[in-house]
């Protein structure tokens, strides 16, 4: 089952995410002992597993998902180590990401459906060339007739962003007013025409730059006169 | 990081976005032009340098997480959206109801001479006597409890049998709400050993203990007019004098010229159309304010300001916040078409009715008709919206009912339990104070004290609590009542009440 594409588009113009990755998410299965119609007390705990394509293990950067009451979170995941080649028999399930909090308070809606992004800096372990993920959910409170995680998409691992220091004279946002020193004469003629290029192009972006404001009209062309509200 | 660098950016457009043609932009880039002349500034590397520092300095906290639809950021719990709507769409049906059976038009351009006529009027609306009987208003607050009342999350258990699940008072969502050493942690400075106005300036006590170093500090904070250090101040009250002044400053409001004009420009638009929703503001301020002792003088007034708040399209901007979605219509004859498609009333909220008494008390502070409608329209879009609106906001309507049954359940539970026994759930008595924020009810300088907290803490919750108190300050008279109505005769008074004595008792002397 291919997952949608990120609605990521509010038009700012700052770099897209990365395509999710391909993969087939499960539905959750409850663990429970006895017998799950007859028993009366609530499972717990489910589990979703999510397979990756076996060719094509996954660096995982991000995993974004809306919640549905889900309290906690654990996340394991199968890696292929080069160690591993030619070796056959059970992968080693390395655990990720442990009990993270989604509803600081299980028993009331708080974080019941938002949506969550967990990144591979925070997760305990190293999670490259990821074959296959595990969601470990967990709901203590018996108020909730239903738990699960919706949307949930896996990216990969795009570019990396250089890590800079920022420069000193950022620690000092209040700079001193350094009054201009006009006692050596006339300034110098290519500083002015440089400073005036600069002034001419930031009045130009500003010229570019309409404005978002609202005139405050509600009429369309002056006219306002208009049929029932509409229910939709 | 991913993560932080999307949500920042995010942050930062959306904000420039806001920040286009206002006069704070071209302030911002003129500083930022006289700093890029210094040497130490490298301007290939600036942007990330700028992100950085925001990053690290904690400035900017992280917005709604981008892959959540806008409504999400609306209310993010889809069956209180889904109620949402059906409470709209109710209202928006009665509407159309009453406009087919008067057969009077939603909107109407009024002819010259009705134009030159009001305009004459303008300041003494209140004179005119229109036949409004066969108005009626949109909705009541009891019918307002009542959807809340039925408001139900399909995941929860709501089993028939009595459980731990159930609630037992009205309301029936599980949202998290403070408790009372949460709420003695939230408003610590309402607390027995800080001064408050409304206690420590009464006659008894000498004004050198507390008042005239707190009015000393207010005049400092005016005039270095500092609108954070105004809002922790406003949390200890605010001197009498000072008072307008301070919530301009809180609220942002200056009154530029450019607002007077703006304020003119609704005036007009007023003046040319006569809408449907003008004739129900009309009933509802004759039958509210002006037979209340302390506002009828402000009749005037508050007609100037409602009517011209139905015009403001500015205030449709609080729709993205706001659970509720604005009702549209189409121009007469094009139905379907976008471009002809207009919000109505202009402003978009149809459901004016059991708040334009809160209104009223902020007549007894601004005098100017421009101000008093800019401070009435900043406090709607950043407070009073929330009273009216289904949503799991900790200061919505949900919420605070919630708050208020709570603290009554776990402080008072003889008191709920008798109340609940005798047919008298406390809500139905106090959800008409919460709804109006105690407008109408309590005096108004007590009414002041209790809106100087709601802008300090920017946040409806002392409602709640007020609420609880009232009914702990009672609770001896109430445990002798046998039936609802005499419950409410009981609290049917509550203007001798002072505000703060019962605030400070109930969170911070009473033994939990």
């Amino acid at each position: 089952m291919e997952p949608p594409a990120p609605s990521l588009g509010h038009g700012a113009g700052f770099p897209m995410a990365p395509d999710p990755a391909l993969c087939t998410v499960r539905s959750p299965v409850a663990l429970q002992v006895g017998d799950v119609k007859t028993d009366l007390a609530r499972p717990g705990v489910a589990v979703i597993d999510v397979a990756l394509p076996p060719t094509q293990p996954l660096d995982l950067q991000e995993i974004v998902f809306k919640n549905s009451y889900t309290a906690f979170l654990t996340v394991r995941v199968q890696r292929r180590r080069p160690c591993d080649v030619g070796r056959e028999g059970a992968r080693k399930w390395v655990t990720c990401l442990w009990n993270h909090c989604l509803m600081p308070s299980p028993h009331t809606e708080a974080g019941s459906q938002d949506y969550f992004s967990v990144f591979r800096h925070q997760m305990l372990c190293d999670v490259d060339q990821v074959t296959a993920v595990r969601l470990i959910l967990r709901q203590p409170s018996p108020v909730w007739l239903h738990f699960t995680l919706e949307e949930l998409r896996l990216y990969p691992r795009g570019q990396q962003s250089l890590q800079t220091g920022f420069p000193s004279w950022l620690s000092n946002l209040a700079p001193q007013q350094q009054p201009e020193n006009l006692h050596g004469g006339v300034p110098d003629p290519e500083k002015v025409s440089t400073e005036v290029q600069q002034l001419w192009v930031l009045t130009e972006m500003i010229r570019a730059n309409q404005t978002a404001a609202r005139i405050g009209r509600f009429d369309v062309d002056g006219c306002y006169d208009i049929n029932l509200l509409s229910y939709t | 990081m991913l993560e932080q660098d999307t949500g920042l950016s995010l942050a930062i457009a959306q904000i420039v976005q806001r920040l286009k043609g206002s006069s704070l932009h071209s302030q911002l880039e003129r500083q930022a032009r006289g700093s890029l002349h210094k040497p130490e500034i490298k301007l290939d590397s600036l942007k990330e340098d700028i992100k950085e520092f925001l990053k690290t300095s904690g400035l900017f906290p992280s917005p709604c997480h981008p892959a959540a639809p806008p409504e999400h950021m609306k209310e993010p719990l889809v069956y209180m959206r889904k109620a949402q709507g059906s409470w709209e769409k109710r209202i928006l049906k009665s509407l159309n109801s009453m406009c087919t059976e008067l057969s009077i038009p939603l909107a109407r351009k009024r002819p010259i001479g009705e134009q030159k006529e009001l305009l004459n009027k303008w300041n003494e609306m209140g004179t005119d006597e229109p036949d409004l009987s066969l108005f009626r208003p949109v909705y009541a607050p009891k019918d307002f409890l009542e959807v809340l009342m039925n408001l139900r999350n399909p995941n929860y258990e709501n089993g028939d049998q009595p459980s731990f699940r159930n609630h037992l008072g009205l309301i029936q969502v599980p949202l998290k709400v403070k408790d009372i050493p949460e709420l003695r942690d939230y408003f610590s400075e309402l607390g027995l050993n800080t001064g408050q106005l409304g206690i420590d300036d009464s006659t008894q006590v000498p004004p050198e203990l507390f008042e005239n170093e707190h009015v000393r500090v207010g005049q400092t904070v005016l005039t270095e007019q500092d609108s954070a250090a105004a809002q922790q101040y406003v949390r200890q009250g605010c001197p009498t004098a000072l008072r307008a002044e301070l919530w301009a400053l809180i609220l942002n409001i200056s009154n530029q010229p450019e607002d007077i004009l703006y304020y003119e420009q609704l005036k007009s638009n007023v003046i040319q159309h006569d809408l449907l929703v003008d004739s129900l503001i009309y009933k509802d301020v004759k039958l509210t304010a002006s037979n209340d002792d302390y506002y009828f003088v402000f009749e005037d007034y508050l007609y100037q300001v409602l009517l011209c708040f139905s015009r403001d399209t500015s205030v449709l901007e609080h729709f993205s916040y706001s659970s509720a979605t604005p009702p549209k219509s189409y121009i007469r004859g094009k139905l379907g078409l976008e471009e002809y498609a207009v919000f109505y009333p202009p402003n978009a909220l149809s459901q004016l009715n059991s708040f334009i008494i809160s209104v009223a008390p902020l007549c007894f502070l601004y005098h100017e008709p421009s101000k008093l409608y800019q401070i009435f329209r900043e406090m709607y879009v950043r407070f009073f919206f929330r009273l009216h609106s289904i949503s799991s906001h900790p200061s919505g309507i949900v919420s605070l009912c919630l708050l208020f049954e709570t603290l009554l359940q776990t402080h008072l539970p003889q008191l709920f339990y008798h109340l609940r026994e005798i047919g008298a759930q406390p809500l139905r008595i106090s959800f008409k104070w919460m709804v109006r924020a105690f407008s109408g009810y309590l005096a108004t300088d007590q009414l002041l004290l209790l809106w100087d907290r709601i802008l300090g803490y920017n946040s409806l919750e002392i409602l709640a609590v007020l609420a609880a108190a009232v009914f702990a300050f009672r609770a001896v008279n109430l445990m002798e009542v046998t039936s609802l109505a005499a419950a409410e005769a009981v609290l049917a008074d509550l203007s001798t009440l002072k505000v703060m004595p019962l605030l400070q008792i109930f969170l911070f002397a009473t033994v939990t």
